[in-house]
């Protein structure tokens, strides 16, 4: 097949001497039947995009501050304000929230998939890269792949100050990585639900309202910050059914110590659920979207 | 598999069939027929909403027809996208660069996905840069660049792969005539390296300028086609202009013409407000014979020109007479 291809580009190149020596050449890389990429190809250009997204941030830091300082900031203003009167003092505090905060960090982090595909979009960048010969994809993990990123380090951040704090890990260092890598998983497959909020609605703005209407609720309607048997039955109802409990539940026991299956379970079903039903919502919008 | 999928000099490189998108009740290409001869630019001529940017879309992947068949290089858009997509350069009204990366980090993006090697898309986006007079702006992001500037940036994106096709969707809108006329520098640049263009534009200069063919489109439908001078010769030729000594003749002098019953002289008109009488010729016998009639009649006249109408007034001419809107516009009128 790519010789085939190869033969008639020469051809070409015959008589539109001296433009194609370069085209040629172009074309015999990277090239399989039917114009389909290849996996190595399709590997370089996620990271192509990948670079992008870093470049990004680079030329605008303060975009960084989400992952930067909300975990500083969060986890002074919890353990000082709520400490005392959730837990009796700060340090039992810290226990408590910081594994539960993991779970909501993930979150606000992912809301940046949805703003930064709306914002490509606008700026007809996307009609570039929807006229190159890539995966259309590969635009999307590019993002979720620099978004986890960017969640890795917010939560290393969270940890930092945690210890600062005076968390104390009862299990073991692994244990604390299975509760990061919890957390990671739950908060990708709630990039998709970013994504396709950002190819749904009209402008980056709309997106993070909405976002924010929806996601108020499920974290504090939670047991992130206060165990739920102190709230009224309606809305331990509520805790119990919402995956960012399950979450914050798994990482506290992870870090502390207790039953983890039932509740790591929960999450991951929860997080295939997700993937499963936004994920090719997502790819199909991105491709159709005009 | 065929192995003549590229068409040779002279042949189609954008064959449109019947080609229509359909946006609810808006019919954005209602039938849409053109064709491309590889090489050349074919200049797509059509007011705002005349259906230019729709059908750029439709040949670049980007929106998919209703109905109707469009090939580029020898490439289906429906059927072949993956391929059709290595041969094509697109560069649409709104820049489509990445604001917040630099000239070169652009450029260079573009090469990688092109399945270029680090090396290589390093060398081609300097060359780029330095093609389109980018080099010293090369390492600025592209939002604090000029206007121009970032149109440039844009063609040479557009540039990168060597496309066989290249696309040019409003090249100019916005820009100041000093900043057009760079672009447009480019533009012939591309076509003297052999590249095809289809051009959409509002601007009748542009075409004249760019364009070897015309498609004229107007609410979706082609209304006329050819090359720029059959296209003028389509709409009336050339307007002789008469100005008589004394103004009072002019309606002795249309008289006078209308009962000569001159070979294919009909229609002299009188322009009160500019003292002339505009006759419509196409050849030069026609010419001689109107002066040499006017002149037997003892008619004194102060001056005579021959007039081409502009592309404006082709455009006019044509959509004038077509659309819906001047109909209404007539019938009230009336």
């Amino acid at each position: 097949m790519t010789a085939t291809r190869s033969v008639s580009v020469a051809v070409d190149g015959g008589r539109e001497a001296g433009m194609s020596a370069t085209a040629i050449a172009t074309t015999a890389t990277a090239r399989s039947g039917e114009g389909r990429i290849g996996l190595r190809a399709n590997l370089r250009h996620i990271g192509a995009l990948v670079r992008r997204n870093l470049l990004q941030i680079k030329q605008d830091p303060e975009s960084m501050f989400d992952a930067l300082l909300m975990p500083v900031i969060f986890t002074l203003l919890f353990v000082y304000v709520f400490g005392g009167a959730v837990s009796g003092n700060q340090h039992a505090y810290v226990n408590y929230m910081i594994p539960g905060l993991m779970a909501m960090m993930g979150m606000n982090i992912a809301m940046a998939v949805g703003t930064g595909i709306n914002t490509d979009f606008k700026t007809g960048v996307m009609d570039r890269f929807r006229t190159m010969p890539i995966a259309r994809s590969s635009v999307l993990i590019a993002k979720i792949v620099v978004e986890v990123g960017r969640m890795l380090i917010a939560t290393a951040i969270l940890l930092v100050m945690g210890f600062i704090l005076g968390l104390t890990v009862q299990t073991s260092v692994l244990h604390l990585l299975a509760a990061v890598a919890l957390a990671m998983v739950f908060g990708a497959s709630l990039m998709w639900i970013f994504t396709l909020l950002g190819l749904t609605m009209k402008s980056a703005q709309a997106v993070q309202g909405v976002a924010m209407i929806v996601l108020m609720p499920l974290q504090f309607g939670s047991s992130i910050f206060a165990k739920p048997t102190t709230m009224p039955g309606w809305l331990q109802g509520f805790t119990k059914v919402n995956p960012l409990s399950s979450l914050a539940d798994a990482n506290r026991n992870l870090i502390n110590g207790g039953p983890v299956a039932h509740s790591a379970l929960i999450t991951l079903a929860w997080a295939a659920a997700i993937t499963l039903v936004t994920a090719p919502l997502a790819v199909a919008k991105f491709r159709k979207k005009a | 598999m065929t192995l003549s999928k590229t068409t040779s000099r002279g042949g189609k490189a954008v064959e449109v069939r019947g080609l229509a998108k359909h946006y609810g009740e808006t019919k954005a290409l209602d039938g849409v027929d053109l064709d491309v001869t590889q090489g050349t630019v074919l200049g797509v001529l059509g007011p705002n909403g005349a259906g230019k940017t729709t059908l750029v879309r439709i040949l670049s992947t980007l929106v998919k027809p209703d109905a109707g068949t469009a090939r580029v290089a020898g490439y289906d858009v429906l059927s072949q996208p993956r391929q059709l997509r290595r041969v094509i350069g697109l560069t649409g009204q709104y820049a489509s660069v990445d604001e917040k990366l630099s000239g070169r980090e652009n450029l260079y993006m573009i090469g990688r996905l092109l399945d270029l090697s680090r090396k290589d898309a390093r060398a081609r986006a300097d060359e780029m840069l330095e093609r389109f007079s980018l080099t010293e702006a090369a390492r600025r992001p592209a939002m604090n660049y000029s206007g121009g500037m970032r149109r440039r940036l844009d063609l040479a994106a557009s540039m990168v792969g060597h496309p066989s096709v290249l696309y040019l969707d409003e090249p100019t809108t916005g820009l100041d005539p000093r900043t057009r006329n760079e672009v447009w520098e480019e533009v012939q640049r591309m076509v003297a390296d052999g590249a095809t263009v289809l051009l959409t534009t509002q601007y009748m200069e542009e075409a004249e300028q760019l364009a070897n063919e015309l498609t004229v489109i107007d609410r979706g439908r082609v209304i006329a086609e050819g090359r720029i001078d059959e296209l003028k010769a389509k709409v009336g030729g050339r307007t002789l202009q008469i100005r008589p000594v004394d103004r009072a003749e002019l309606p002795r002098m249309v008289a006078a013409l209308d009962q000569a019953g001159l070979d294919g002289i009909a229609g002299a008109t009188a322009d009160e407000a500019e003292g002339l009488v505009n006759v419509p010729i196409v050849s030069d016998e026609q010419l001689t014979a109107v002066v040499g009639l006017l002149g037997a009649r003892d008619f004194s006249i102060a001056g005579i020109s021959t007039h081409l109408p502009s592309l404006d007034e082709v455009f006019l001419a044509l959509t004038g007479q077509k659309t819906a809107d001047a109909n209404e516009f007539e019938e009230v009128g009336a």
